[in-house]
């Protein structure tokens, strides 16, 4: 296997934009990853994209033929994947890309993520989030994801005493993280007072506990690190990049408040990195909803165990901290574009390692790792990436 | 949507059946084809077999933004309940006001409606989950034969 390097990154603002349709953020978040990096549309060998339902948000099906035609990729016959996981298809996208590269089969890749969600009514739009979990047996009767995420909260508050205050300063940190971010989709702060009265959408999280629906593109073009250094680009080298599954239901889980695959996947990526989770520099982790942070991080071993509502409360997450979480926003603040998401994520640790994230930059930022979750937890995809100086 | 695709799911949905691993003994609610830990060994043997008639109420939540044909119904709980054997099962919790829904709570199924649907015009029963001492201290002359 060959190393992997990234050698541009792009991505569009997120949010609600009406105007925009999901051809468009595929598009543009892809030519700024192009200019970015450098280099021509002619040098892209093959495209990868994740998304997770346009068939449901716009009645689109056949996602990565349409974004290579409207890149002008299809007119030369560049192969194009769609990649679907729920909310991980940009991190798996991602991890297929870098597998593309890796084995020798393309040495230019693009790989994108898009989502247009708001083209529906909320209520459709989180019916097809929902559809992340399971239909048959959680959907049916009357799960969201935002309730499965629920069961999880309660049970973690049952038994570690945990409290919707330190669940509520997640919401908190990642709004403050959000606020230097322009391309997020809130840029306000947020106090725990506004968490703790916001509407309740299901107990104990209200609106603020959960990330907001929105519409995004992001982009990435990897390559070898030879090529990198050719185009002149900074050395930011894949040094991880590992998938792990579990159940597909939350209640077939072992245990309701551990999230296995994200164990498995953060230890198989950092094995294969030859690294400790010591050595990562800044993280942007999954907080689809407050308590997913707080998992993420008693499952990649920086809290133990029934410990992880304690960082966000303590500053040890934010900016300035042990180690920065989210400093793009998050799902939360930056906003969650579904399929994009895992790809965002790894444009703000692209940024970070190579010095540009103005306003939010962690000093001195060598080694940074993203954490991409589908449903409640059925896929999750890790990637370690390390600035080579 | 057809009708159909619901008839599959009948003696799940309606009667709790699950399904055992004649190998190890492990119980599946929803049922499994194959066994988790003795995998393709399981495969074609597994028996159907009804679930326990108690179990605990381990997480729930209270929503009040529902599931796409569940609007009429909020604020609604869900819970996961863990029966005899380990056997983790999510459904509503029905028959008792949401504020007294507790982790721990001992509740059995009840065949409840689940929900009306649009697009097939079936209407879907199932189980739904009421306190272990319903009928005697829940039932009400509004409450107890309502869709829940």
């Amino acid at each position: 296997m060959r190393e992997v390097a990234i050698a541009g990154v792009g991505v569009t603002q997120f949010g609600e934009l009406w105007e925009r349709s999901l051809r468009e953020l595929g598009l543009e978040s892809g030519m700024l990853a192009l200019m970015d990096a450098g280099l021509e549309t002619e040098d892209v060998e093959a495209l990868y994209l994740g998304n997770m339902s346009a068939g449901r948000f716009i009645q689109q099906e056949h996602i990565g033929a349409l974004i290579a035609d409207h890149s002008g990729l299809a007119d030369r016959g560049v192969p194009a994947t769609r990649v679907e996981a729920g909310g991980a298809s940009g991190g798996l996208a991602l991890h297929q890309a870098y597998l593309a590269v890796a084995s020798g089969l393309h040495d230019v890749v693009m790989v994108g993520g898009a989502e247009k969600m708001t083209d529906v009514s909320e209520q459709d739009a989180e019916e097809t989030t929902g559809f992340a979990a399971d239909q048959e047996w959680e959907v049916f009767f009357g799960a969201t994801l935002a309730s499965l995420y629920a069961l999880v909260a309660r049970r973690h508050m049952h038994l570690y005493g945990t409290t919707p205050e330190q669940l509520a300063a997640v919401a908190v940190k990642n709004h403050a993280h959000g606020a230097a971010n322009p391309k997020a989709q809130f840029q306000s702060r947020i106090t725990v007072e506004d968490v703790l009265r916001a509407t309740r959408v299901a107990e104990p999280l209200g609106v603020y506990d959960c990330a907001p629906l929105t519409d995004g593109g992001a982009a990435l073009v990897l390559t070898t690190p030879e090529r990198a250094r050719e185009l002149g680009r900074p050395a930011i080298v894949i040094r991880g990049s590992a998938q792990a599954s579990d159940t597909l239901a939350l209640h077939d889980r072992w245990s309701l408040t551990e999230q296995r695959a994200t164990r498995i996947a953060c230890e198989r990526a950092l094995k294969q990195a030859g690294m400790s989770l010591s050595e990562v520099d800044v993280a942007e982790l999954n907080d689809a909803f407050t308590i997913a942070e707080v998992v993420a991080l008693e499952e990649i071993g920086f809290a133990k165990r029934g410990e992880g509502g304690r960082c966000a409360p303590e500053g040890r997450t934010a900016l300035g901290g042990e180690l920065p979480v989210n400093t793009s926003g998050g799902l939360k603040a930056r906003g969650n574009p579904w399929g994009a998401t895992g790809i965002a994520q790894v444009v703000e640790l692209y940024d970070q390692l190579v010095g540009r994230a103005k306003g939010r930059q962690v000093e001195d930022a060598r080694v940074g790792l993203a954490h991409n979750v589908g449903g409640t937890g059925a896929t999750v995809v890790v990637h370690v990436l390390e600035a080579v100086r | 949507m057809t009708g159909v695709r619901f008839w599959r799911e009948f003696g799940s949905r309606y009667r709790m059946l699950a399904t055992r691993c004649p190998s190890c003994g492990l119980v599946y609610f929803p049922p499994r084809e194959v066994c988790r830990r003795c995998r393709r060994a399981s495969l074609g043997k597994m028996e159907r077999v009804p679930m326990p008639r108690a179990g605990k109420v381990m997480s729930f939540t209270i929503v009040h933004q529902g599931q796409k044909g569940f609007e009429e119904q909020v604020p609604y709980v869900l819970a996961i309940v863990e029966f005899e054997g380990g056997i983790t099962v999510m459904g509503q919790v029905v028959d008792c006001d949401a504020c007294d829904v507790s982790i721990g709570m001992e509740v059995k199924p009840v065949f409840r409606r689940i929900r009306e649907e649009g697009e097939a015009g079936v209407i879907h029963y199932g189980y739904k989950f009421a306190p272990m001492c319903y009928p005697v201290c829940a039932i009400d002359d509004e409450g107890a034969g309502g869709p829940g």
